[in-house]
């Protein structure tokens, strides 16, 4: 079971930081998928490559906090000393499938590659273990696609790819960023699909981040909604779509257009995503929201809850059916 | 594959042509004269006259040209009006001492400047990466005739280690400890070439370690020393290797300079004796066997970008 614990992620360097995730906390069990939402910039990939350990330093830093795998610190620690040292493994697939793969590999060493140092077998075995990966992730004729190269392939093709690479890694945690937004709509359900059906297979936590509270609908168990490098919201699919309790959450969803509702302009959350190094203090969404205070210009956010695992950070929640 | 090959030699033939002329009418132009130098100051107006058609020299231009190109069809450069010697065995004289410095330059220049750069660019930002940026940076702007003359004075002169000057061949006395009179030449030349090499080396390393690819490479596992191998300097090596077409230009020019002041018997030096005496036919051989290696090399660069990088396709 992964846990992030209270994460502030800092960027710029030691004398002139700048907290662009701050205090974020989640959890993730084994078969459960949990759905990261927000705009661009809202610290959500940086949170990812937090969990990866894959922080572009010395840039970018775990300032605080930690992030936890079955028990063991794996905090700023990269996948090579994961390996090492006998820690769980977190694979990660990312949004572009295009320049996600080396150009000059061909797929079966890319593969391999990691087959190799997660199996520690060589040769004709891990070759073989490429091709069933390769078969799990319903590549056609996987045995001729070892030998192609990733210019040869389709971007749902290449997105296979990496999911048979994240695979290869024998994952307890998947974390997919945005995995299908460069892909052709057709595409994208097959692919969610592959991730839900291996996530049940593998019994493996997925970390499924986007922007698209469609996608999460359909995939997630649970989900957190980020603001501005902050929690905002977090809860069951089914609680926080039903009874959004941040006006965030409540804007995000407000913004999805309903094909039933015949409404001719498509609805916005007015202003824009704040900058790092322009959060405003107290409330990060204050300056947007409908149900501004001056209580929320400054201080902590309370916690509000609406069940055991449904709470949300905010002075004014949408709804009052509090537990 | 072949087709490709025979594509690229055709316009390779037609470059080479169209070379000839330029060279053939350039070194006309040259104010001077080379019946005076060989006939000196002394010399009437009626033998001038008859060495001049004796050689050809009374035809208009373009009979010359044609004339002088049939026969290099026929494999003869024709005879150097200094040395009354056919023109190709003046090169082949030179030719030894040349390639092997060109050789020795080359692996000079890749054997320093690519490792170096590597160590550079996973470095980033360090003391030793502005260090060698910076001792990368004075060797490009040095001139070489400058380094050479240094190492002289240290290595040969003040040490005594190595000799100043001169090449006996390979296939001479001392075999291929001869190697030897070209350590300093070959340093020399590749000092300013192997600190460009240096550059572009981490310059594109750096590039190609913010690949989205590369960090699909870290989130495997697999070693550092590994995603810098196999996955960084690989696909930094393309940018490198078309380079080295460039460089080789460079090293012909330089080239020049460099066995002047070691005193090399190389085509180099022989080209420039041979541009001071107007000695037409050898200037002209030289400059067409350069234009050929030139082509070459480059044909064989673009071929091996096919090897190196699977979505070039030649055809």
């Amino acid at each position: 079971m992964l846990k992030v614990r209270n994460l502030v992620v800092a960027a710029g360097s030691p004398s002139a930081e700048l907290d662009i995730v701050s205090d974020v906390s989640f959890e993730i069990k084994r078969g459960e998928v949990l759905g990261l939402v927000g705009e661009s910039g809202s610290g959500k990939s940086i949170t990812s490559l937090a969990v990866m350990g894959l922080l572009p330093h010395p840039h970018i830093w775990v300032r605080s906090g930690a992030i936890e795998l079955d028990g063991a610190d794996i905090t700023e620690e990269p996948p090579h000393l994961r390996v090492e040292r006998g820690h769980g493994g977190v694979s990660m697939i990312f949004q572009e499938p295009m320049t996600s793969l080396n150009p000059v590999l061909r797929i079966g060493e890319q593969i391999e590659e990691a087959v190799r140092v997660h199996d520690g077998s060589t040769g004709e075995t891990a070759r073989i273990r490429a091709r069933e990966l390769l078969e799990m992730v319903r590549i056609p004729d996987a045995r001729l696609q070892l030998n192609a190269y990733p210019h040869e392939l389709s971007g749902g093709m290449r997105q296979r790819v990496m999911i048979a690479i994240a695979l290869a890694c024998r994952p307890q945690v998947l974390i997919a960023d945005e995995p299908t937004t460069a892909l052709d709509v057709t595409v994208q359900m097959q692919v969610l699909s592959l991730i839900r059906e291996l996530c049940d297979a593998f019994d493996m936590g997925v970390l499924f981040i986007t922007h698209d509270l469609g996608v999460v609908s359909e995939l997630a168990d649970r989900v957190a909604v980020m603001y501005g490098g902050k929690l905002a919201e977090t809860g069951p699919v089914a609680d926080l779509f039903r009874n959004p309790l941040h006006p965030y959450t409540g804007g995000l969803m407000g913004c999805v257009p309903d094909p039933g509702a015949g409404h001719r302009r498509f609805r916005t959350i007015p202003g824009q995503a704040p900058k790092p190094g322009e959060v405003p203090q107290g409330c990060k969404f204050a300056p947007r929201c409908d149900h501004v205070q001056p209580v929320c210009r400054s201080g902590a956010i309370p916690a509000v809850a609406a069940g055991p695992a449904h709470a949300a950070y905010c002075h004014h929640p949408l709804s009052r059916e509090l537990t | 594959m072949l087709a490709y090959v025979l594509k690229r030699t055709g316009a390779a033939i037609a470059t080479l042509v169209a070379a000839s002329i330029v060279i053939f009418i350039f070194i006309h132009l040259i104010p001077g004269d080379p019946i005076y130098v060989m006939l000196g100051d002394e010399a009437t107006p009626e033998q001038v006259e008859a060495l001049r058609i004796r050689l050809g020299y009374d035809q208009p231009i373009y009979v010359q040209y044609f004339y002088w190109a049939g026969n290099v069809l026929r494999g003869d450069l024709g005879t150097s009006i200094f040395f009354q010697e056919p023109v190709t065995l003046i090169i082949r004289d030179g030719a030894e001492t040349s390639l092997l410095l060109a050789t020795v330059t080359m692996v000079w220049i890749v054997a320093l400047g690519v490792p170096v750069g590597v160590l550079a660019a996973i470095r980033q930002g360090t003391w030793i990466d502005q260090g060698l940026s910076g001792i990368a940076m004075l060797l490009a702007s040095i001139p070489t005739f400058w380094v050479g003359l240094y190492l002289i004075l240290i290595f040969a002169a003040n040490l005594g280690w190595l000799p100043s000057s001169g090449y006996p061949s390979i296939f001479e006395e001392g075999g291929l400890s001869n190697l030897r009179y070209l350590l300093l030449p070959s340093l020399t030349l590749a000092a300013p070439n192997a600190a460009l090499i240096l550059r572009l080396t981490r310059a594109s390393m750096l590039d190609v370690a913010k690949e989205d690819y590369v960090r699909t490479a870290r989130s495997k596992g697999i070693r550092p020393y590994r995603v810098v191998l196999r996955h960084i300097l690989r696909n930094a090596l393309l940018a490198v290797v078309s380079a080295f077409g460039f460089t080789f230009a460079a090293l012909i020019s330089e080239a020049v300079v460099t066995e002047t002041v070691f005193a090399l018997p190389g085509i180099g030096r022989m080209v420039v004796q041979s541009i001071l005496r107007r000695d037409y036919p050898v200037i002209q051989g030289v400059i067409l066997v350069i234009v050929c290696l030139y082509l070459v090399i480059n044909l064989l660069v673009d071929i091996s970008y096919r090897y190196l990088d699977p979505r070039v396709d030649l055809e």
